[in-house]
Order: C-alpha cells, then structure tokens, then sequence
C-alpha cells in the first residue's frame, strides 16, 4: 500500500473522528491554544501599540524590541519555560502569546503611525479630545494595517502551536509529533495535512476580512470611485509600511 | 560554562551546520525571489492585461507558499521528494521555498518603489533594457531589497531550529536534548548562539550592503547633519 492510500486510510479510520483524540476535537484544542495566545498578547500589544503609535514615543524601543524578538527561537523559548514552570497547554500558550506579541505590536504601532496627520489635526481642532481622537479617526484609519498585523500573527501561531506538542500540549501538532516518535508516517502526514488546511483556511478568512476593514477605513475609496483623490489612498499608507514591518514568520 | 567548555566540539559542529544550511537558503531564496519577482514586475507594466494579471496570480501564489505552516512541510517534504527523514536537504528546500516567499514581495515592492520619472528620464537618455535594470533600477531597488532580505535572513536561522524536531541535526537540537535530559543549560546555549548567528547574519548583510551601496551611507550623513 503506498503512503498515500495509507494516509487516506488514516483519515478513514472511525477512531480520527471520535473521542478526545479526533481530528474534529485537535481542531478545536489547536484553535483553542491560538485563540487564547492571541488574546492574551492582545492585552499587551493593544495598549502599548497604541501608546506608542498615538504619541511617537519609545518607537525605536519598540522597533528594537519587536525585531530581536524575531530572532528569539521559538522552540528554544518552549523547551525553556517548560523546564522552568512546568509542561502543558497553559506553559504552550505563554510562549505563543510571546512569539506573536511583536507582530500585533508592529501592525498596531505603524498603523497609527501611518495615519494622515492632517487628518488628526484637523480632529483636533474641531475639538475632539485624545481618546476620541484615537477611538473614531486614528483606529479605524489603522484597521487594515491592524487587520494586516492580526493576520500575520494568528497564522504565525496557528503554525506554530504545531510545535507545542514537543512539550506535551495538545492541538495538532500531537499527529505529528507522537507519528514522528512512533515512526507512524500516515499519522504524521494526515496531521500535517490538516494544520496545512488549516492555515489556508484562516488565511483566507482574513482576506475577507482585511477588504472589510480597508472599506471601514476608506469608505469613500469604495462607494465613489471618482472622489478618489480627495480621500487618502490606501495604497502609499499600506506601501510605506510594508516595508516597515513585514510579514513575518512561523518559526 | 563547563559544559559549553566540555562540549565545544559538538558545539561547534552544530553550529556550523545551522550556519551553511541557512545560509544557503537565504542565498537561495533571495535569488530565486530576485528573478521571479523581477519578472513579475516587468509582467505587470505589460500592455494586455491577461499578462498583466498573470503577476498579480505570480505574486500571490509565492506568497501563498508562506502559509504553509513550518513543521507541516519540514514532515511532507521528506515523502515527496523520497530523500530519506533525516536528510538536511529536505529542511533546506523548506527554508529556501519560505525565504522565496517572503522575499518576492519585497522585490516588487523595491522595484515599484524607484521612481517612474528616474525610470522614464533613463529610457530618454538612451538606456537599453540591461543598462536600464543594472545601473538604475537595481541600485535604487536595492536598499529596499535589503530591508526584506535582513528580516528574511533572521526568521531563517530562527525557524531552521524546528528542522531539530524531525531529528535533522542544528542548533535547534540543543532545545530537544536539553530538554530531554531536564538540563536548561544547554537549552540557553541554544538560544544564545541561535541569537548571535541571527545577529551575525545581520551583520554581514549590514556591512554588505555598505560595501555595495556606498552612496547610502552619504545620503544618511547627509540627511542626518
């Protein structure tokens, strides 16, 4: 039998689709462990990168910090905390939420920053105060750039919490892991199979996403085509800071 | 420190094989990136829009490439391409086909980024097609493409140690053993040479770059004073 009708046989297999081992219950565990992650460095990222987007201070710092933590490997970070606090979901999603904290930080902080000033001044003067000003024009003007951060960090984790199974975490990564020390190649390939479709999957829901956002925060750009001039550009925004933060990684 | 005194052959060697495996995947990626995504940019200012279109499908479709999750393709790799799992060749495709995907963007990105009219006033001087792409658009394409390939070069080191996972030897195996054998020293080596081959890495990028573009850095003088 070939590795393929193998794997597919593994798929087909009664036990992937019942009980707390199944494909359907990984799922749920792996999407589980990014949720949380995401949450829990959204309570940082959010409020620093507004801080810092809104006043301009600590960007260096922040730019430092977001492109040294690119080089921290993530297995590294793992195999250390678990060592030190103990294995488990909670140690797996901890790490995580460090992994993605540069990446919601990066979209949060150049979003802002990319903001027309005019546009804020001119709030300003009309008498908006500081958190009306960050709430109506500087966060929806920011969204797709936001979105684009959001983006890149959910698939950095969904990828990455494959590796948390090495310290015993649930989520997909156990096919892949435990298929690997079984020497089980149809399991480490029908787990692959799934966090691969998986993450195409979110992938493209941010895509819609991201249009939604872009209509959030240009709504003129997509009702009135010709009055196009007049209102910002999406696309010098979004160009400027693709170079100051890139897509970044899975690791 | 003992232990890193006591290991430093097996230090070194893996630390050697991280070093020529990212390497040679970042080199890799960058010039495949560089011909694809040159050709996509000449595709878009195409007249028919079919070709036009045909870039926009070439650009995404290499982005796409960098969605696959990492430790997914590091195991599927080794059964399409009938290599054997413990061969570091499987984890080298995987680290060019991910540094490809993230640099074909910022080659597009670079070359959108030179200005029409230096681009136009070139043409009108006379500039054949080649003259054109090696004396004026790769000279100001290239401290964008810089940019990208910096952020490239770091993800790389940092994710070749997941290669460690499917028992490829790196840097990255110091997380594995040392966390099998409960001994967090060899875990912080770990990181701490994965970080300074990060930082080295940058390093001589930085310093090719201002051997290359001399010019950049009188331009930053001259910006700054």
């Amino acid at each position: 039998m070939s590795l393929l009708q193998e794997t597919l046989a593994w798929f087909s297999d009664p036990a992937q689709w019942s009980g707390p081992t199944s494909i359907p219950w990984r799922i749920v565990e792996h999407i589980g462990y990014t949720f949380f992650a995401i949450v829990a460095a959204a309570v940082v990222a959010i409020p620093a990168g507004i801080y810092i987007g809104h006043t301009g201070r600590w960007r260096k710092l922040a730019v430092l910090s977001t492109g040294s933590l690119r080089a921290l490997p993530f297995l590294g970070l793992l195999t250390l905390l678990a060592l030190w606090l103990g294995i488990g979901p909670l140690i797996s999603i901890i790490a995580l939420a460090i992994l993605c904290i540069p990446q919601l930080l990066a979209g949060m902080y150049s979003g802002i920053d990319a903001v027309d000033p005019h546009a804020v001044d001119a709030s300003r003067a009309m008498g908006m105060t500081e958190t009306q000003i960050i709430l109506r024009v500087e966060l929806p003007l920011a969204m797709p750039v936001i979105l684009g951060g959001l983006r890149s960090a959910v698939l950095q984790v969904t990828a990455t919490a494959t590796v948390a199974a090495f310290i015993g975490a649930g989520g997909l990564g156990r096919y892949i892991i435990d298929g690997l020390a079984l020497r089980d190649t149809p399991r480490v390939l029908g787990g692959a199979l799934v966090v691969v479709l998986l993450a195409l999957l979110l992938d493209g829901l941010f895509a819609l996403a991201q249009r939604f956002g872009a209509r959030l925060a240009y709504p003129a750009a997509h009702t009135a085509p010709a009055v196009n001039v007049l209102a910002p550009s999406p696309s010098p925004n979004s160009r400027r800071t693709t170079h100051d933060q890139p897509p970044t990684h899975n690791s | 420190m003992n232990w890193v005194v006591a290991n430093a052959d097996r230090l070194g060697d893996l630390l050697w094989q991280h070093t020529w495996i990212s390497a040679i995947a970042i080199g890799l990626g960058f010039v495949l990136a560089l011909v694809v995504g040159w050709s996509a940019y000449i595709l878009r200012s195409s007249h028919r829009k079919a070709v036009r279109q045909l870039s926009g499908v070439i650009i995404s479709a290499s982005s796409l490439l960098y969605t696959v999750p990492s430790l997914p393709l590091f195991v599927i790799l080794p059964t399409i391409l009938g290599l054997g799992w413990l061969n570091p060749l499987n984890v080298l495709i995987a680290l060019v086909i991910y540094a490809f995907a993230l640099m074909v963007r910022g080659v597009v990105d670079a070359l959108h980024a030179v200005p029409d009219t230096v681009r136009d006033s070139s043409i009108a001087c006379g500039f054949n097609k080649l003259q054109l792409g090696l004396y004026v658009m790769l000279p100001l394409a290239a401290p964008v493409m810089l940019a990208t390939l910096r952020v490239v070069s770091v993800s790389t080191v940092s994710l070749l140690s997941i290669g460690a996972l499917i028992g490829v030897e790196n840097l990255g195996s110091l997380f594995t053993n040392g966390f099998n054998r409960n001994f967090p020293t060899e875990i912080i080596t770990g990181v701490v040479l994965t970080i300074a081959l990060a930082l080295l890495f940058d390093l001589v990028l930085l310093m090719a770059g201002r051997v290359l573009m001399p010019w950049q850095s009188a331009l930053r003088a001259a910006g700054e004073s």
